[in-house]
């Protein structure tokens, strides 16, 4: 197949610019080795929209971050996605922590970041009555939010998808030849070829790259573990609260998500390989340890899961975001706070496509960049709901008894562009699973759902592709 | 809006019991609201033998034990809605539902039954880290899969938790060719009824391993194998006694836990060691006319106690429907004792007993040759020689006329000593 | 003479049996709370049995049919009957109580449905 732009890599980065470039009339298609949209990085992560205090004055990370934080609120509201801008501490315990407090101030009046200053104890505690008593301290920074990454992620590939764009799944890039006006591409055992190639393959990123020759960097997956609570725990703290920062990452923190649980996490150990997301005995214990120092209300019976993801860390220092090649566009090394910059790093990507001269950007005329608004039956008054059931009878039929979710909200899930092929892709798009039982009354039925959807038997679902089968065969 | 006197919220044993009740103590429209497609509860893939022996007298498997009381309820006229989730419920005993076919329902109550049962233990609240593969499922996701759909959740099999769902899995998967490996407890006894232990461990070779727990899993697309450990006498795991597992399956049989959400949202109070409402002696909650039974107030391990207990609920139920509950001048708080972990109820008036009424509580650890004493005020009114006790078996005091008669006082304490 | 330790299965309970034995009789059972623990003693050390649970294959359904043994079969037997199981199929409508397998393995004992499938 022939595409004006093949962006390789479906997380955050990948996806946002396949939403960008989908305004313009270009044949794009998105490939990723993994069957469903942040399958990696992208999943597992903070879920924060930082206000961009702490990154080096100067930086991509400053810069992007501000302005990706700027865009955030409209990004979200076009593409359907919840986000809250609820603000973010970071708490100074001693007269040492409270200089550092004061240097990330300092950074962030640089950076541009929007209504930041520094509190005192007793402001502090009336914002947030449930930390511990002894902070002297603290930085507040206004403009901080927060956002499901999977589904800011899927919801942006959906547009694309919607306008046009392809997606190519479980389709790894196994080599880039540079041709005369552009390139080949060996994805998933197909030959695929292109005027421009985006490099949005996050821990990969580096491999990636020296297909086309460019050898400058390297990425080093940063694991980072976590702890996620139940929803009644989702108001021990209104805001994203921090520590001071200490070894190269922001610290473990304590935080609700948008969909309304707690969380604590992340540490940060540099692993040996990219595809370690497992979670240690020894990591949690460290976490639990770190979280305690910020909030001491912590009752681990309510944890619901732990999680880990990968930092794509590089070996520069920053987001590496620039054309080696003629028309091979990198979008590597996109680490913290890669989630809060992606539609700035998204729009410098597609300044670089079009800076390229390889393809022509003609503006769609019919594009909005909105998607289609999901139905989420939890949300909505009972009104909303009985209208909705007497359109559709499948959506007075609740699945995930946690989450209350509908069967016709999975259906939607699967059958939307880029829809969900798996169990966890179901998972992220409808959060059926994602509550206190964690799929155990609802997975079974998940699974019949997606074989019918897909056309298939049940034990050829997956939980989230390749050979992660739900059921081993039948009992008879 | 429509009008019930009784609404009970679920269609599993509890619920289909307190229906019953509610129906033969005089309330004619009485409601069963099932989130399922079908009533019976959990009991429809409880496909082994063992319920019954208390209420029937005769050993039946859990769907048989359903069918009779579906019976009853269809016999009686009782009706009831499947399919059908029950949203909220409000203090004033107004029940919000969807289903596909009425779209959303709201009735008011007379009297509300809450009868949602209990949900199992996850991955997650035991803190077990590693991968997160395929091939981690609870007991009873795994029963379903197999008892109902006919599917295997995996061959190789390492369970956790030796309750009694983890060791009837253990059975149901030899019987279907899986190979079980091993059962780890992390308690240094089992948490499932002995019965179980012989038939379905013992009989089959399969090795329990007390004092042990999964500290890791590993596999990154489907489970490969567990690590697992010895735990101390505060259940951490010993790193010196670490031991990998090749497996391709866990299954997790690690507690359950009363699903109160609604009640919650009801701000219903509850007992944070059962995490099911406080009831009274009619199994009335804290709130007027909101009655609970079953695995919804405090987790049963047999279901003939929790039919035993539902008649009770739906008496009260259809009581205080009809405006016939009586209130006695007085309450006595009960409470635990040494050993004992919990007592349903969590209060009782003696005038409105009708004798049927038992304490029900489970004990805090294994004893053995202990007297269970009733004080009153710390006076004992009450004792009975207790040879064994564990906490996974609930033990029971009946509430005879001869025992209200000696509730005088503000405090019922119920506990163990060494027996002389 | 020989002294075997038995947890009696007949009900929840659980009792802690102790039995004697000689030359393949039991001499005496201590341990039980009612008289159907002696049975079960008698029954475990000379010839043990179970009941069978399981299911079978409903044609053109998604879902499995419940059965089990009418009574407890010999202890031996229960792998050979759930390889009849294995390939028993059948029709709905099904009534619980009908007779699925009759005299399953030369029991004597028949396979009944535990449910009722419309």
């Amino acid at each position: 197949m022939q595409y004006d732009v093949i962006v390789i890599g479906s997380g955050v980065t990948g996806a946002m610019t396949a939403y960008q470039l989908s305004q313009y009339q270009l044949r794009v298609c998105v490939v990723d080795k993994r069957l469903e949209p942040a399958a990696e990085t992208s999943s597992a992560n903070s879920g924060i929209v930082h206000a961009g205090y702490d990154a080096k004055p100067g930086s991509n990370k400053a810069r992007l971050n501000v302005r990706g934080n700027a865009y955030m609120e409209d990004v979200c509201r076009k593409l359907d996605v919840p986000f809250k801008r609820i603000g973010s501490l970071v708490l100074a315990f001693s007269d040492e922590e409270a200089k550092t407090v004061e240097q990330l101030y300092q950074s962030g009046v640089k950076n541009g970041v929007p209504g930041l200053r520094v509190i005192d104890a007793n402001e502090l505690y009336e914002l947030e009555p449930n930390v511990q008593p002894n902070a002297v301290c603290a930085l507040y920074a206004p403009s901080a939010g927060i956002v499901c990454p999977y589904e800011l992620t899927t919801a942006a590939l959906e547009v694309a998808c919607a306008a046009g764009a392809e997606y190519l799944r479980e389709a790894e890039v196994t080599d880039i030849q540079k041709t005369e006006d552009g390139f080949t591409v060996t994805a998933g055992g197909q030959t695929l070829t292109a005027s421009v190639v985006v490099n949005a393959a996050g821990l990969y990123a580096d491999h990636i790259a020296r297909m086309v020759g460019d050898d400058r960097f390297t990425i080093t997956p940063r694991k980072g573990e976590y702890i996620l609570f139940e929803k009644s725990m989702g108001k021990t703290v209104g805001h994203v609260v921090f520590q001071t920062p200490a070894g190269g990452s922001k610290g473990v923190l304590v935080s609700p998500t948008v969909d309304g649980n707690l969380y604590i996490g992340p540490n940060a150990n540099v692993v040996e390989h990219k595809d370690d997301t497992s979670t240690t005995w020894q990591g949690l214990e460290e976490i639990k340890t770190c979280a305690a120092k910020s909030v001491a209300k912590l009752d681990m019976r309510l944890a619901i899961t732990n999680f880990a993801g990968l930092r794509a860390t590089p070996s520069t220092g920053d987001f590496i975001i620039d054309s080696p090649v003629p028309g091979f566009i990198n979008a590597a090394g996109i680490e913290s706070p890669g989630l809060s910059a992606a539609p700035a790093i998204a729009e410098e990507v597609v300044g670089l496509v079009r800076a390229s001269g390889r393809v022509t950007m003609t503006e769609r005329e019919d594009w909005t960049g909105t998607r289609e608004p999901v139905k989420r039956f939890r949300e909505m008054t009972d009104a909303e709901r009985a209208e909705l059931v007497q359109e559709n009878p499948a959506y007075g039929r609740i699945i995930c008894r946690c989450e209350t979710v509908t069967e016709q909200e999975i259906r939607d899930a699967i059958r939307r562009p880029a829809g969900a092929r798996s169990v966890d892709g179901v998972k992220r798009r409808t959060r059926s699973g994602m509550g206190k039982c964690q799929g155990g009354f609802c997975g079974p039925r998940v699974v019949d759902i997606l074989a019918e959807e897909l056309g298939c038997e049940p034990t050829e679902i997956t939980k989230f592709g390749g050979a992660s089968y739900m059921l081993t065969g039948k009992t008879r | 809006m429509e009008k019930r006197s009784v609404v009970i919220i679920g269609g599993g044993p509890a619920g289909l019991a307190a229906a019953v009740a509610a129906k033969e103590n005089g309330c004619d429209d009485v409601l069963i609201l099932e989130r399922d497609s079908d009533v019976g509860g959990i009991l429809q893939q409880c496909i082994h033998a063992g319920f019954g022996l208390h209420i029937f007298g005769e050993e039946l498997t859990g769907p048989e034990y359903a069918a009779r009381f579906h019976a009853q309820v269809d016999e009686l006229g009782i009706e009831y809605k499947c399919d059908t989730m029950v949203l909220s419920i409000s203090q004033d005993r107004v029940v919000t539902a969807v289903n596909s076919k009425d779209g959303i329902l709201t009735i008011q109550a007379g009297a509300i039954v809450l009868a949602m049962g209990c949900r199992e233990r996850s991955r997650g609240a035991v803190g077990i880290g590693g991968t997160r593969p395929a091939g981690v499922y609870t007991a009873g996701t795994a029963q379903r899969f197999v008892n109902i759909e006919g599917y295997m959740p995996g061959k190789k099999v390492v369970i956790l938790g030796s309750g009694d769902i983890g060791l009837i899995m253990a059975r149901r998967m030899t019987l279907e060719g899986a190979e079980v490996k091993m059962v780890l407890e992390v308690m240094p006894y089992s948490g499932g009824l002995k019965r179980n232990i012989v038939q379905c461990l013992n009989d089959f070779g399969i090795p329990l391993r007390l004092s042990h727990t999964v500290v890791e899993v590993r596999g990154r697309e489907r489970v490969e194998g567990v690590v697992i450990a010895q735990v101390d006498e505060k259940r951490r795991p010993i790193p010196e006694t670490f031991e990998y597992v090749p497996c391709d399956t866990l299954l997790l049989s690690v507690g359950l836990i009363p699903e109160n959400e609604l009640s919650a949202a009801a701000d219903i109070p509850i007992n944070p060691i059962t995490n099911g409402p406080f009831v009274d002696q009619s199994m009335m909650t804290r709130c007027e006319g909101i009655f609970a039974c079953g695995n919804v107030v405090h987790v049963h391990d047999l279901v003939d106690f929790v039919t035993i207990e539902s008649r009770l609920a739906g008496r009260g139920a259809a009581k205080y429907a009809l405006g016939q509950r009586t209130d006695g001048a007085h309450t006595l708080d009960v409470k635990p004792g040494f050993g004992v972990r919990y007592v349903v109820p969590s209060t009782i008036d003696p005038a409105a007993l009708s004798y049927d009424e038992k304490f029900l509580f489970r004990v805090s650890d294994v004893f053995t040759d202990m007297e269970l004493e009733v004080k009153v005020d710390g006076n004992v009114v009450y004792h009975k020689r207790v040879p064994q006790a564990a906490p996974g078996e609930m033990e029971s005091v009946q509430i005879t006329r001869q025992l209200a008669e000696k509730l005088v006082g503000q405090t019922v304490e119920i506990g163990l000593r060494p027996a002389k | 003479m020989e002294t075997k330790n038995l947890t009696c299965v007949v009900c929840p309970r659980g009792c802690a049996l102790t039995v004697t034995v000689e030359d393949g009789k039991i001499l005496s059972v201590t341990g039980n709370t009612c008289k159907r623990g002696a049975a079960y003693a008698e029954a475990e050390l000379l010839r043990p049995e179970r009941m069978l649970t399981s299911t079978v294959t409903v044609e053109d359904r998604r879902r499995m049919l419940a059965v089990r043994t009418r009574s407890a079969i010999p202890k031996d037997k229960i792998f050979d009957a759930m390889r009849v199981l294995y390939g028993t199929r059948v029709s709905a409508p099904v009534q619980i109580g009908d007779v699925i397998v009759a005299d399953v393995c030369g029991t004597s004992v028949d396979v009944i449905a535990s449910e009722s499938l419309a």
